[in-house]
């Protein structure tokens, strides 16, 4: 199994994290994050999200985002598999698994991928509501934006 | 020469097309085919300041020279997670 996937196939959590830790003996922790699509949205009552995604600059993005990772916490592994599609309420959306020696380091990588994705990875959701539809937009994706990478590291240190 | 636009999200469904064949004039960059993109539909023209470009899918600039052939992409900001 890839570490890193674009996908329109359901997310498995379980399998993620056997590749991730699978090989290494010398890891002591593992820590994961799963992205569910919730039933409510600035006062909207949703009934599903369809995710697009620009499927190989995606995966582009991912992988700067793992590059990062290498640099600031490198005794970390990280799998990342975010679903496209239509996705119903309650289900994945994005999952996250990092395995380092101890679980400091495990727990700041994963929060750092989740924020690295809302900033950079060109992804968007088309949320569905009783009464209408809208398209979800969030950051201007700006890979080379210091500040914004200074932002979501501070975040996964806090 | 010729260009493939890519427009995604909102975007996409204001330009009513994902994907767009264009003849360009050479030489072009990034801004000019966006230029000659909003002259033929006007209502793009709003992402201008919010939306980020990539050229042959990897992430670009405005100023970043276009060849024949290349697949230039539109992305509005971005919502995943």
């Amino acid at each position: 199994m890839s570490l890193l996937a674009v996908t329109p196939d359901p997310l498995d959590l379980p399998a993620l994290i056997r590749s991730v830790s699978g090989s290494r003996a010398g890891d002591g922790a593992v820590a994961s994050f799963v992205g569910l699509v919730r039933d409510h949205n600035q006062g909207r009552r949703v009934s599903f999200l369809d995710y697009e995604a620009y499927e190989p600059l995606a995966v582009r993005a991912l992988t700067r985002i793992v590059d990062e990772i290498a640099q600031a916490w490198p005794d970390t592994l990280v799998g990342v598999h975010h679903r496209t599609g239509r996705i119903e309420i309650g289900e994945a959306s994005v999952i996250i698994v990092v395995v380092s020696p101890h679980r400091a380091h495990a727990f700041a990588a994963c929060r750092y991928t989740i924020e690295r994705i809302k900033q950079i990875v060109p992804i968007w959701k088309h949320e569905h509501f009783e009464g209408g539809d809208v398209w979800l937009e969030g950051a201007t994706a700006d890979p080379d934006d210091e500040s914004a990478r200074q932002t979501a590291y501070r975040i996964a240190c806090a | 020469m010729r260009v493939t636009i890519r427009l995604f999200a909102r975007l996409r469904d204001l330009a009513g097309a994902g994907e767009l064949v264009r003849d360009v004039e050479g030489p072009a960059t990034v801004q000019s085919v966006w230029k000659g993109l909003v002259a033929e539909m006007p209502s793009l023209g709003e992402y201008e300041r919010t939306m980020s470009v990539a050229v042959n899918a990897d992430y670009s600039r405005m100023s970043a020279s276009v060849n024949d052939g290349d697949e230039v992409a539109f992305l509005p900001p971005v919502s995943g997670g």
